[in-house]
């Protein structure tokens, strides 16, 4: 790469008054996008702007300039992860990679779907799958492993609790437990000030 | 007895196969026992966990449990496989991670020294078609078919993680038009046909399914009016979350979407092992292709007695 491309990408970008979240963009290695040519190869090859008011190459641009608006749209969480923009980017930037790092600042920020919040905080954490087959409700799914001459639970974490609290351990010490607390704390602000704002304009 | 099996791998199992569609499991592990490959279980292996679901949420998290159920292998000292993309993407691309940036090598030992836990890299993650196809051949494997299917038409889904990222998999940088698992359907005698956006995503991954329900179904519907108009008797596919979205989520797209779709959707979804193990003669039974019609509510919800009777004759 020549210099001045070197010099132009890694430049002091303009920065919208929110300079923290935008920091947190260039922290997240998100720099590499400003080599993006704005061609839309990303948003014309995304399955799910065929469907969807998800446009890559916006949500790339959005964070490119720092704007945070892009952590609240639900957009960023219509990407499947299907790689087709990685794979066709003409200027090898890793698109899909960048839109999992926007949503990890999205998360740490507290906008994440109720949805998601429960498999991470409720099931993941607590069962170690991301769907598991233990517990009252999921019964008939035990009887159909059965069905097939297989044990009721798999030899993983369900059948180990010892290894569940091996990875509970561990998404202690990674940050995990502290990242879904603050989450719920942020949820909770939020739900209250709804609340506020609904007797407000009774 | 035969003795030292000719290829060991310890199984991860991940979460949809074994808690959902268990007759994937069970399917894979009676065709790789036929095909003389020996499967190590790994014990207290936990969710890959998700790539686009738990690496979204937190990065760090996602590398770490992954490196931690990567370690139950290195312990077993044979590579892992795994028949699920998801799983697939997550074990590749964190060892791929692990074994280029030792920065993130260090962070990830330090987390795992306080269970007594160490990343080493000795060991491989592939995906199940990496196995066949790669490790013991398809001349090898043509070699177990007993019955073929001459009047069977196919639409295989290859599902996007076993081939994307393709700089971290093992085709060769091909991702627009391989061929590894056609070739594979191909050698139980059935066609593989062309279909349009044949390698289109089926909707589910990247934490779309739980977020909006109706998007994935949509996908869904898209890829499952492309098959309709192929004449394709069947799916065939290669990831158990593909599966589930591809046979519940065909239901979803005939509620949602029945007024645009016309006929309702029926396309029997059928996983790779299930359809190599038919044609190599192993009992249908153990491959998981005969509904326990006591139980409802379970997969899978497409009914797929079209296929057997469609098949039934060459199993003969």
């Amino acid at each position: 790469m020549s210099d001045n491309v070197e010099k132009y990408i890694k430049r002091k970008v303009y920065k919208k008054e929110n300079s923290r979240i935008a920091q947190k963009f260039v922290d997240a290695g998100l720099e590499k996008i400003r080599s993006c040519i704005n061609c839309g190869t990303c948003t014309g090859s995304c399955p799910s702007g065929r469907r969807t008011a998800y446009r890559t190459r916006s949500a790339i641009r959005k964070a490119l300039t720092g704007d945070e608006s892009v952590l609240q749209d639900i957009d960023i969480w219509l990407c499947t992860t299907c790689y087709y923009c990685y794979e066709r980017c003409p200027r090898n930037i890793p698109v899909t990679d960048m839109i999992i790092k926007l949503r990890n600042i999205a998360v740490e920020e507290g906008f994440i779907l109720d949805n998601h919040f429960t498999l991470a905080n409720d099931i993941f954490y607590e069962t170690g799958h991301g769907v598991p087959a233990n517990g009252e409700g999921n019964k008939k799914w035990r009887d159909l492993r059965e069905s097939y001459g297989l044990p009721p639970l798999p030899p993983t974490v369900h059948t180990h609790p010892e290894a569940l609290k091996e990875c509970q351990e561990l998404m202690k010490s990674v940050g995990f437990r502290d990242l879904m607390d603050n989450v719920a704390e942020k949820k909770k602000q939020e739900r209250a000030e709804q609340e506020k704002e609904e007797v407000k304009e009774k | 007895m035969s003795g030292e099996k000719k290829w060991r791998y310890a199984f991860f199992l991940g979460c949809v196969a074994p808690n959902r569609y268990p007759m994937i499991e069970s399917s894979i592990r009676a065709v790789f026992d036929h095909l003389g490959a020996e499967i190590l279980e790994m014990e207290g292996a936990s969710c890959c966990p998700a790539p686009g679901v738990f690496r979204a949420f937190h990065i760090p998290t996602w590398l770490v449990i992954a490196a931690r159920n990567l370690t139950i292998a290195e312990d077993l000292g044979v590579d892992v496989i795994t028949g699920c993309n998801g799983c697939y993407g997550t074990l590749r691309d964190a060892w791929y991670e692990l074994l280029h940036e030792p920065e993130l090598k260090k962070m990830v030992n330090e987390h795992l020294a306080k269970v007594g836990r160490k990343f080493k890299g000795s060991i491989e993650p592939k995906h199940i078609v990496q196995a066949l196809y790669q490790d013991m051949g398809l001349d090898y494997v043509k070699g177990f078919v007993k019955h073929k299917f001459k009047d069977l038409k196919v639409a295989v889904h290859y599902g996007c993680h076993i081939l994307k990222p393709s700089d971290k998999r093992p085709w060769g940088g091909d991702y627009e038009n391989p061929r590894f698992l056609d070739e594979i359907v191909e050698i139980t005698g059935a066609k593989s046909i062309d279909y349009k956006d044949k390698f289109m995503c089926c909707g589910a991954g990247g934490a779309v399914r739980t977020a909006v329900k109706e998007v994935a179904a949509d996908f869904s519907r898209e890829k499952l009016v492309n098959i309709r108009d192929s004449g394709a008797d069947i799916i065939i596919d290669c990831c158990p979350f593909c599966h589930l979205q591809l046979d519940l989520g065909q239901m979803e797209a005939n509620n949602y979407y029945k007024d645009i779709i016309g006929e309702q959707f029926k396309v029997p979804v059928i996983y790779l092992t299930q359809l190599l193990g038919l044609s190599f003669g192993i009992d249908p039974n153990e491959l998981g292709l005969i509904k326990n019609h006591e139980l409802s509510g379970v997969s899978p919800f497409i009914p797929i007695d079209p296929f057997i009777e469609k098949i039934k004759e060459e199993l003969l």
